[in-house]
């Protein structure tokens, strides 16, 4: 299935959680939705699952509107941050209960029912769990049961929010790749929600940055990460070195960095300019940075310049000439881009 | 007896030798003296003193009607508490006071001014009057007078466990197709059963033990509508020291047995 957002306006109080916007995800899409907290991520979840209401806008699934679709008819399986399991039933009943709630008609019978809880549970992995109580398995395992319950209507689309979130590190990393295969195994069309964007990164075909309840970005990780839109994609995403400078005639000139000069498309006037570390390139001295100190542990050593009155770090390639302390040094800004500062 | 495990917590011989001594001489004791009292008439003495064809309806009336009462007010106060905690509304302040006046009213006032209510002449038993249905100086008046002071036990002992009921279950419920019906009774309130049970318990405990209420609406008619405790006083006023405590001793452990039984079909629900 595809889903639809558009122009989708909800305030609490004062502060507007969704702020105009706009987002379509096709069918088979794994999508991250990244952000800071605050930015309006759950909200979002939670407006498409029909928990929350959007004061205007439109949300289509497969074209059609669910304006007027309560959460109970969307067939959206959501999956909640701290699990939302049912606390007095077995983990089996849990899973089951989504099949259990149909009406009789379009119930299955008990022993189908059944059966199907234990093929979602053996497909988690954790089959042997059926008959205990969540409260008596781990948070990884009922990351999984809540998953399998969510699954169990099969959803036509799959909302997780922050599914990693109250897990360990290592727990994380192998619930990762596993989600990521049983979404493509299965032929979900999933959203997730995390401010991780190491995660998002690794996992989703797309993802969608948020600020302030609007998307800034939504694009393929590598492209999200080598052409970010604004300054605020390019700074949440990965290590950011940033410049100011003022843009006119279309080119670029930093303050106290003489004899540099970038062409832009920019707007006339104050601008930004941002690298990662590793597009920095060090020149011949003598220049305008000081090279402050040298960590060469590691793959790619690591220095630290004084450069236009701020501490930069910059990532050399593998095997580069190390610099001298003390050393005065050209610096490469070409690879910056810039960014109108208004 | 010792700690399972050794706990954080110090102090675990000062504390139980205080709670034990606490125990004994406020609960215990007292309680001694009672049962103690009527063996003076002996095995025989007691059976006959509690088989009194009035003793026997007194003890039905007041278990039965303790019983319904509590069997009302779990309905009723898992309706209130559910509001008060899960809706604004204007007023909601002054209603949650109100829920504890039964607490605090004397029980002698709450008495007279349910029978004043509730009498033939009174604003709720006038009404009632043409349909036939009598209140005051009848069985019913003992019934309405215990939901009334039963009711705040429910209400607060429920109130705490529903602020902790967590919402995302109740969610999570729609997002899987269950109605709000469906989402009533298979997620919230077998999540509150233990304490719906609980609050039955202590309705019914309150209910049993309770005199200055009921003895204004019920009218204390022999055989209809006296309550046990009622006639524990009347046979201490005939200086029937041994009988009261007779009486005394029955009540305690009819109730203490069903107490008995609640906690136990508590504890199976709260494993199951």
């Amino acid at each position: 299935m595809s889903l639809e957002l558009r122009d989708l306006r909800k305030k609490f109080g004062p502060t507007a959680a969704l702020n105009g916007l706009s987002l379509s995800v096709p069918r088979g899409e794994f999508l991250a939705l990244l952000g800071p907290s605050g930015s309006g991520k759950t909200t979002l979840l939670r407006v498409v699952a029909g928990l929350e209401f959007a004061e205007s806008g439109a949300i289509e699934i497969d074209g059609r509107s669910m304006r007027d679709v309560p959460a109970r008819k969307r067939g959206i399986g959501l999956v909640f941050q701290h699990y939302a399991l049912f606390r007095h039933m077995t983990v089996a009943r849990n899973v089951a209960f989504g099949l259990e709630v149909r009406p009789r008609r379009e119930r299955p019978s008990a022993a189908a029912i059944r059966a199907r809880a234990n093929e979602l549970l053996d497909l988690m992995g954790i089959g042997e769990l059926a008959q205990r109580y969540p409260e008596q398995i781990s948070g990884g395992q009922r990351q999984r049961v809540a998953l399998a319950r969510a699954l169990a209507i099969e959803p036509s689309l799959l909302l997780l929010d922050e599914p990693f979130g109250a897990l360990d590190a290592k727990v994380r990393k192998n619930l990762r790749i596993w989600l990521r295969d049983l979404h493509d195994r299965m032929g979900l069309t999933s959203i997730f929600v995390t401010h991780d964007q190491n995660e998002a990164l690794e996992m989703a075909d797309r993802v969608a940055v948020l600020q302030a309840g609007r998307i800034e970005q939504v694009d393929t990780p590598d492209r999200l990460y080598a052409e970010p839109v604004n300054a605020f994609v390019h700074e949440f995403l990965g290590e950011s070195v940033r410049l100011d400078c003022v843009v006119a005639d279309g080119v670029a000139r930093f303050h106290n960095i003489p004899d540099v000069c970038l062409p832009t498309g920019c707007a006339a006037g104050p601008a930004i300019a941002l690298l990662r570390p590793h597009e920095i390139g060090l020149l011949p001295g003598p220049g305008p940075a000081h090279v402050e100190s040298v960590h060469a542990a590691g793959p790619m050593p690591r220095i630290r310049l004084a450069l236009a009155g701020r501490i930069v770090e910059v990532l050399l390639p593998e095997g580069a000439a190390l610099p001298m302390v003390g050393q005065s040094r050209g610096v490469d800004l070409s690879r910056a881009r810039i960014y109108s500062a208004a | 007896m010792r700690l399972a495990r050794r706990s954080v917590l110090p102090g675990f011989g000062l504390t139980l030798g205080l709670t034990l001594t606490w125990i004994s001489l406020i609960v215990l004791l007292p309680l001694a003296a009672l049962v103690l009292r009527p063996w003076e008439l002996g095995i025989s003495g007691i059976w006959h003193s509690l088989t009194e064809p009035r003793v026997l309806a007194a003890l039905r009336l007041s278990f039965g009607a303790a019983a319904l009462a509590a069997a009302i007010n779990v309905p009723l106060g898992l309706l209130i508490a559910w509001v008060m905690v899960r809706y604004r509304f204007p007023g909601r302040g002054l209603a949650d006071s109100v829920i504890d006046m039964p607490l605090a009213l004397p029980t002698a006032v709450a008495g007279i001014s349910l029978t004043a209510l509730f009498a033939p002449k009174g604003w709720i038993g006038a009404l009632l009057v043409p349909l036939g249905i009598k209140v005051a100086y009848t069985p019913l008046g003992v019934l309405v007078a215990l939901i009334f002071v039963g009711l705040p036990f429910v209400v607060r002992m429920l109130e705490p466990v529903i602020v902790d009921l967590p919402a995302d279950a109740e969610e999570a419920a729609a997002t899987l197709g269950a109605t709000r019906l469906q989402t009533l009774w298979r997620v919230v309130l077998p999540a509150l059963g233990p304490t719906l049970l609980a609050g039955f318990g202590a309705a019914l405990a309150r209910g049993v033990g309770e005199y200055g209420s009921v003895i204004f609406i019920a009218g204390n008619m022999p055989m209809v509508s006296e309550i046990a405790p009622l006639l524990i006083v009347i046979r201490l006023e005939q200086l029937d020291y041994a009988g009261a405590a007779a009486l005394g001793v029955a009540t305690l452990v009819l109730s203490f047995v069903i107490l008995l039984l609640i906690n136990r079909l508590q504890r199976r629900f709260a494993r199951s």
